[in-house]
């Protein structure tokens, strides 16, 4: 794909994140919407391209009154979003459509109009994972955690760093869920969840949604906000049994996502000026920083631990306060993506200074999906 | 009431012969006959060269302890927290997600890469489920 040939022209969160009783998911993707819409400056009759996961297209497109001329309802997890950017970027340039409505929403923690996730019997997950206990991703996510500290030398301070880190961004985020400093000896001293990671290890349980609009390059300038444009993208599956990974040393989804979006816009590692890395859980930054290229995987612990993706730091990292202590309504990957423009157009709670390429990765599942966008705010 | 039980895998026929192997006390693998990949889940072709020549063989039943976490919360129905999940990779080369039995369920106890063999547990007189406990000598 043409670098920087579509832009985001549109960009919101729901109203309210965090907890939201009053509205079900559906109504969730709606408020999303209707926010990115009205940030856009356009109708919802200017919408004839749609992407969602998890809720069908036909779903959310009838319920907002949108009669589209391409959809896209690819579902591979939290990251499914930055695969939607990817294909919606595709398909405006190949003249499928002219502009592009991409939400999400989730009623992670309140539960309302939302399908409970069961895995069938008779699946291979049901056959050979589900018998062994695990239960959710919070028994699922870390398995291949101590394999990767073994292999690498990476510790479990250096493992609770990332929380730390995290934590120093969404201080300084209104919209933060948790914004109370934390040390490493707190994050030791939290609840044990699945050893090896406790409470603070694993990302938050909220409410709320987002929404993106895509349009071409050449029409972006017309729009009321600065234009973000997509300079690479990258995705891939892998499997959907994180026992069945190629190996616990790495991600072969993100090693396959990542060096795609970053070839395609033709940039360096030393170009990036911010970066966001899916955080589910704690080891995930880790797992991102080696498999995107930015150093060896033993080097990455000590790198967020001595600080260097901290406020301030050389490489800004998840500067929202991540999925750890931003939100985290079950498929994080919008809110990096929201993240990554809002820095991008100057206007981020955190904003990094002169930032003008931004990196936003996603996992979807257990390792078993990723999509990779590269950013620009500039042309 | 009945407890809550621990969930059962439902065969399918590409399966069938995974379950009626543990059921006999036997860990099967399948093996390509045109490219001699080993390989796990079972399915009635090779997921390396595609050839749908494949047997089916027992395994050795011994491996290692690859990775694992001790699950403290929320515990899956029929569990008892903590309790370890484990992934072991088997001497043919392929991995799998079992429990370790015979074991202390603590970091101390539990070491990557001990040594470790298959036991067979009955759920019901349908399911055996392959686990696997420390390897003796
Ligand atoms: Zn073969």
């Amino acid at each position: 794909m043409r670098k920087n040939q579509v832009a985001v022209v549109g960009a919101a969160e729901t109203t309210e994140l965090g907890v939201i009783p009053n509205m079900s998911q559906l109504q969730l993707h709606a408020d999303a919407a209707l926010n990115a819409i009205a940030d856009a400056g356009l109708k919802l009759s200017d919408i004839d391209g749609f992407a969602t996961a998890v809720e069908t297209p036909q779903q959310v497109c009838h319920y907002l009154g949108i009669k589209p001329t391409w959809v896209d309802g690819t579902s591979v997890g939290g990251c499914s979003f930055m695969l939607h950017v990817r294909h919606a970027a595709a398909a405006i340039e190949a003249g499928l459509c002219k502009t592009v409505l991409i939400t999400h929403a989730e009623s992670g923690k309140s539960m309302i109009g939302k399908a409970p996730r069961s895995i069938p019997a008779d699946s291979l997950q049901g056959q050979f994972e589900a018998p062994y206990g695990v239960y959710g991703p919070p028994s699922m996510f870390p398995i291949p955690v101590l394999r990767f500290m073994k292999t690498y030398g990476i510790t479990h301070e250096q493992l609770a760093s990332v929380a730390v880190v995290q934590r120093e961004w969404a201080a300084k985020n209104p919209r933060a869920m948790m914004k109370d400093p934390i040390t490493v000896a707190d994050v030791l001293n939290s609840r044990m969840i699945a050893y090896p990671f406790r409470l603070l290890q694993c990302c938050l349980v909220t409410d709320g949604g987002g929404a993106l609009i895509l349009t071409s390059a050449d029409r972006a300038r017309d729009f009321p906000r600065k234009p973000v444009y997509i300079m690479g993208t990258g995705e891939s599956v892998e499997t959907p049994m994180v026992s069945q990974m190629e190996t616990f040393n790495s991600s072969r989804a993100f090693k396959t996502a990542g060096p795609l979006a970053f070839k395609e816009a033709g940039i360096a590692h030393g170009d990036v000026d911010h970066l966001m890395i899916y955080d589910a859980f704690a080891h995930l930054p880790l797992f991102g920083l080696g498999d995107l290229g930015f150093m060896p995987h033993e080097e990455t612990g000590s790198f967020i631990a001595d600080g260097n993706t901290r406020p301030g730091g050389k490489l800004p990292l998840n500067t929202n306060g991540g999925g750890l202590s931003y939100m985290h309504s079950g498929m994080y990957g919008m809110y990096a993506l929201q993240e990554s423009v809002r820095q991008m157009r100057g206007i981020a709670p955190a904003q990094v200074p002169n930032a003008k390429i931004s990196v936003c990765h996603g996992v979807g599942g257990m390792f078993a999906a990723s999509g990779t966008i590269v950013f620009t705010n500039e042309r | 009431m009945a407890e809550p039980q621990r969930a059962r895998p439902k065969p399918t026929p590409e399966t069938q012969h995974f379950w009626d192997g543990t059921k006999a006390g036997e860990l099967r693998l399948q093996r390509c006959d045109a490219c001699a990949h080993v390989y796990f889940p079972p399915r009635p072709f090779c997921p390396s060269c595609a050839s749908r020549k494949v047997s089916v063989f027992k395994a050795s039943g011994k491996g290692f302890l690859y990775s694992y976490v001790i699950n403290h919360r929320p515990a899956a129905p029929g569990f008892t927290p903590p309790y370890a999940i484990a992934v072991v990779e088997l001497a043919e080369g392929p991995r799998m997600m079992s429990n370790i039995i015979d074991c202390p369920q603590t970091p101390e106890a539990l070491e990557l890469d001990m040594k470790l063999e298959v036991a067979f547990e009955a759920l019901d007189d349908k399911i055996t489920l392959p686990v696997f406990r420390p390897a003796k000598g």
